[in-house]
């Protein structure tokens, strides 16, 4: 059954890719695109990578669409048909994945227990995460303790994000409630929207806190609380969004957020240990790693809840 | 207390003063916190040049997990001469961004630049100190994304289309060194990078593993403008702010370069990527064509911002030559071309930058006899392009005295035919402007303008200055590159 | 045959990757290249995400009375990876928009067309 719901997927993902390099609505491309997105975050469920789904779902699918929308309404929708027959890419594409099909002729089968991807590295955070950490979810572990930094690479990059859509878009300190004026209109939606906010805001909350025992984590949380905004500026304006969450705290929230996640790096080593050594914060070595999860987790959740309105007020408050 | 922790704070000061550059209202402020940063980023990697020196290759353990189960720092001599390159030109050209920033971009852009600028400084650090393959993708990212913003702040509309083009090439080899990587940890089962190499032994003669050598190798050879995979670079440069293009000639390709000697030596070792992927004949060839081809197209650009982005193409030939060589002297003459070019190129970026400020303009015909009115500009310009050819007593000569004589030794002389040809090249496009500013009368309707201010002459100087030095005594230089290839080709045979 | 059954989902997965890369650099119209951009990474995570399966496994949450496991560190990768993905889409739309704004169009035929003119 598995393997069947797996084909299907795959096959459905194909489909949907080869639909986006022949349809010329850009519009039309963006819902595929969507829906590629979807399509993979369920993948993902199959796959057992619960976590991933959950952030693709909600990034990929979510704010990525929302972002593909805008910048269509800001430009265009048509494209034009390419003037050169693209007979060099084609080529290109075809020696690439040749290439890659040779590679995967000596790897090991798909779902190889024995594969040595899962017999080294991974087997041991399986066994000594739960001693070593005391977290059910292996996931959070390795994401927020094993491979920290990497993480706080990873709110880096998103906070670069924010800076360089705030250098190229800016945004408006007093956004106009022009935006939404087609759904405004629309009571049954402004309801729906009215009562799904406090939802999805208690959502991201539970997947914030219980990311150390169920799928879910800073990440995911905070683009789950940004969605739950974004909702309610597309209900009822950008400047009632605005007046609720300024411009200018979202840029604090933005930077404060990756500050925590250092600060627990630098409080670590001031305290005797390694940067980002959580072990050292509490006198017990599982409650100082408890600690030092629940506090960088909340970074994550600020800076990226924050920088995804940052950017979506970019670019929903460009007009021309 | 605080020498042990140096190899973290190397990346995680600069990277944790952007979000605070960004909450600076005042651009004077946001410049200042960039600057002293910058500052303090130096001082810490010349006290780790300093340990490395003293006590041999440095491992720094983040969060205090063993490797291969957490992230490890490892700096060894080759990436302590890194880490100075970087650090020095980020010291060196934010004195200069102060005045340049302020007449290139707008008002509330300063502050994001300083804070994009930081970002990016932090990226390129962190490449280098990484010792795992996964957390180098992270770094490079933050370095590629806040290049894009940095070259997009340029003043013309065309910065806007380079920094798309520099995104969507940049982003391609950025997923094919993930592709590489997936594929290395699929038949190792570990992203330590010294892990890896230790348990290729095994498996390194697979498809899969030659697939991913191919991946990563053309990965990163998009990051630094090898040829024929340059395309983004001339207009990157040509349309970015004056500071921006200074300080990437002088280190983005530079940390690319040092990817590609950690990957040949370290990760694969020569046998694997010399011998049996023939990646030396391949890169001998396309460095070849890149000194000639670039050097021939630099002659033709009238803007000379893009004339030294072909420069810039046809030097990274020069240095990835010496490395295809696969030889203790080879990589030693690359490290120290590296090293030199990086000092040299900058100068030559923040001469035009100071042009640029007077002018509004760095086209050819608008320089006509700009030496009597900025003749210290010219002057540095002029000196630095005598680098860049290679006339003896500057550093240009002794990388090239380096090259030749590798090169020579293995018995490849019709490079050292090359090298002096592309020489040759140099020689022209820098003649041109020099003939242009110095011998031609300025036009009727030229503005009159004055030399630039000495905040912006200091810095270009100072790295003039660091280059006669070299020219003279290169003892120093060469000494830490042939200690730092001596270790690379140590790790490289196995 | 098995060698064929073992790899099958590796080669679609590939055909997936590719297709995002064709779009990439065979289409002029800026938007589809930053969505092919999205594509070809969507597919790589898919890729790394397949590494991690094994067979029988769930889904790496340490439960009592469970034994096997997939492989979390793909997991991991992926979610950092996710966020970069999203991090240069928002920054590529964004430069779009301003492009369109500079140049009246986002077909890169056209574009240099007016660059080549002045």
């Amino acid at each position: 059954m598995e393997n069947l719901i797996n084909d299907v997927l795959l096959g459905l993902l194909m489909i949907t890719g080869f639909a986006i390099v022949r349809m010329k609505s850009l519009l039309g491309v963006t819902m595929l695109t969507s829906i590629y997105s979807l399509l993979s975050a369920s993948l993902f469920v199959v796959l057992d990578a619960v976590d991933v789904a959950l952030t693709e779902a909600a990034i990929g699918a979510g704010i990525a669409t929302v972002l593909m929308v805008a910048t269509v309404a800001l430009t265009t929708d048509e494209e034009k048909v390419p003037r050169h027959t693209p007979l060099l890419p084609l080529l290109v594409v075809m020696a690439t994945g040749a290439a890659l099909i040779y590679g995967t002729l000596d790897m090991p089968h798909h779902g190889d227990p024995l594969a040595p991807a899962h017999r080294y590295v991974a087997d041991s955070y399986l066994h000594d995460s739960p001693v070593e950490i005391g977290v059910p979810n292996v996931v959070t572990s390795v994401l927020a303790s094993y491979r920290g930094y990497d993480t706080l690479g990873e709110v880096t990059v998103i906070f670069t994000a924010a800076a360089g859509v705030l250098a190229l878009l800016g945004y408006r300190t007093r956004g106009r409630n022009i935006e939404a004026a087609g759904i405004r209109k629309q009571v049954v939606l402004r309801v729906i929207a009215k009562l799904f906010f406090p939802l999805i805001l208690l959502f991201a909350l539970y997947v914030q806190f219980h990311g150390d025992y169920g799928p879910g984590g800073g990440f995911q949380a905070g683009v789950i609380f940004a969605t739950g905004f974004i909702l309610y500026a597309l209900a009822f304006g950008l400047g009632t969004a605005q007046r609720l969450i300024p411009s200018q705290l979202l840029r604090i929230l933005a930077a404060a957020g990756v500050l925590i996640y250092a600060a627990v790096g630098l409080e670590s080593m001031l305290l005797g240990g390694k940067f980002l050594e959580y072990r050292v914060l509490a006198d017990d070595p599982i409650a100082g790693q408890h600690l030092g999860i629940l506090l960088i987790e909340l970074g994550v959740g600020i800076t990226v809840a924050s920088v995804m309105l940052i950017i979506y007020y970019g670019f929903v408050s460009r007009r021309h | 207390m605080l020498s042990t922790h140096l190899p973290a704070l190397q990346v995680v000061l600069p990277l944790a003063s952007a979000p605070v550059c960004l909450l600076l209202r005042h651009p004077r402020h946001a410049w200042a916190c960039a600057l002293t940063i910058s500052w303090l980023v130096l001082a810490i990697a010349v006290m780790l040049v300093q340990q490395v020196a003293a006590t041999g290759t440095i491992s720094y353990a983040i969060g205090a997990w063993a490797t291969p189960w957490g992230i490890e720092y490892r700096i060894d001599m080759a990436g302590a001469l890194m880490i100075l390159v970087v650090a020095t030109i980020g010291a060196v050209v934010l004195p200069f961004a102060g005045r340049s920033i302020q007449q290139e971009i707008r008002k509330k852009h300063s502050g994001l630049f300083y804070t994009c600028f930081l970002l990016c400084l932090a990226g390129l650090l962190g490449i280098v100190v990484t010792g795992d393959a996964f957390n180098l993708f992270v770094f490079l990212e933050i370095s590629s994304l806040s290049s894009y913003v940095l070259i997009s702040l340029g003043c013309t509309r065309r910065a806007l289309t380079a920094a798309f083009q520099y995104l969507v090439m940049g982003t391609i080899g950025a997923t094919f060194i993930l592709i590489g990587v997936g594929l290395l940890y699929m038949l190792t089962g570990t992203l330590n990078m010294v892990d890896i190499s230790q348990r290729l032994t095994e498996v390194a003669d697979t498809r899969t593993i030659r697939v991913a050598f191919a991946f990563v190798t053309v990965g990163v050879s998009i990051k630094l403008a090898l040829f024929p995979l340059h395309l983004w670079l001339p207009n990157a440069y040509t349309f970015a702010p004056s500071v921006v293009s200074a300080f990437f000639a002088a280190t983005a390709t530079k940390v690319g370069i040092y990817v590609l000697l950690r990957l040949f030596f370290t990760v694969f070792g020569i046998g694997f990527s010399f011998v049996a992927m023939h990646v030396g004949e391949i890169m001998m060839l396309l460095a070849a064509a890149a000194m000639m081809v670039a050097s021939l197209v630099a002659i033709f650009q009238n803007n000379v911002k893009r004339m030294l982005a072909y420069s810039s193409v046809a030097q990274i030939g020069y240095i990835i030559l010496g490395i295809s060589l696969a030889s203790r002297d080879g990589v030693a003459a690359g490290m120290i071309h590296l090293f030199n070019h990086a000092l040299i190129k900058c100068a030559l970026f923040l001469s035009l930058g100071c042009i640029f400020l007077r002018l509004g303009s760095v086209e050819l015909q608008d320089m006509r006899g700009l030496a009597k009115r900025m003749p210290w500009t010219m002057a540095a310009f002029v000196a630095g392009g005598l680098s860049l050819i290679g006339l003896p007593l500057t550093s240009g000569f002794i990388s090239k005295w380096y090259l030749v004589g590798a090169a020579l030794t293995d018995g490849y002389w019709p490079l050292a035919v090359l090298i002096l040809l592309s020489s040759l090249l140099a020689l022209i496009y820098i003649w041109r402007v020099v003939e242009t500013a110095y011998f031609q009368v300025p036009g009727a309707g030229m503005p009159l303008v004055k030399e630039a201010p000495a905040s912006m002459l200091i810095p270009a100087w100072l790295l003039i200055g660091a280059n006669f030095y070299i020219g003279v005594d290169a003892s120093l230089v060469s000494g830490i590159a042939h200690q730092a290839a001596g270790i690379l080709i140590e790790q490289g045979v196995r | 045959m098995s060698e064929l059954l073992g790899h099958y989902n590796y080669w679609i997965v590939i055909v997936l990757m590719m297709t995002g890369f064709y779009i990439v650099i065979a289409r002029p119209n800026l938007i589809k290249k930053v969505i092919g951009l999205f594509i070809f990474q969507t597919s790589v995570f898919i890729f790394f995400i397949s590494i991690a399966k094994v067979e029988g496994g769930t889904a790496p949450i340490i439960e009592e009375g469970i034994s096997v496991y997939s492989n979390p560190l793909p997991h991991v990768l992926i979610l950092t990876a996710i966020v970069v993905g999203l991090a240069t889409t928002a920054l590529g739309l964004a430069l779009v928009v301003r492009i369109r704004e500079a140049y009246g169009t986002i077909n890169e035929d056209d574009i240099h067309v007016q660059d080549e003119e002045r």
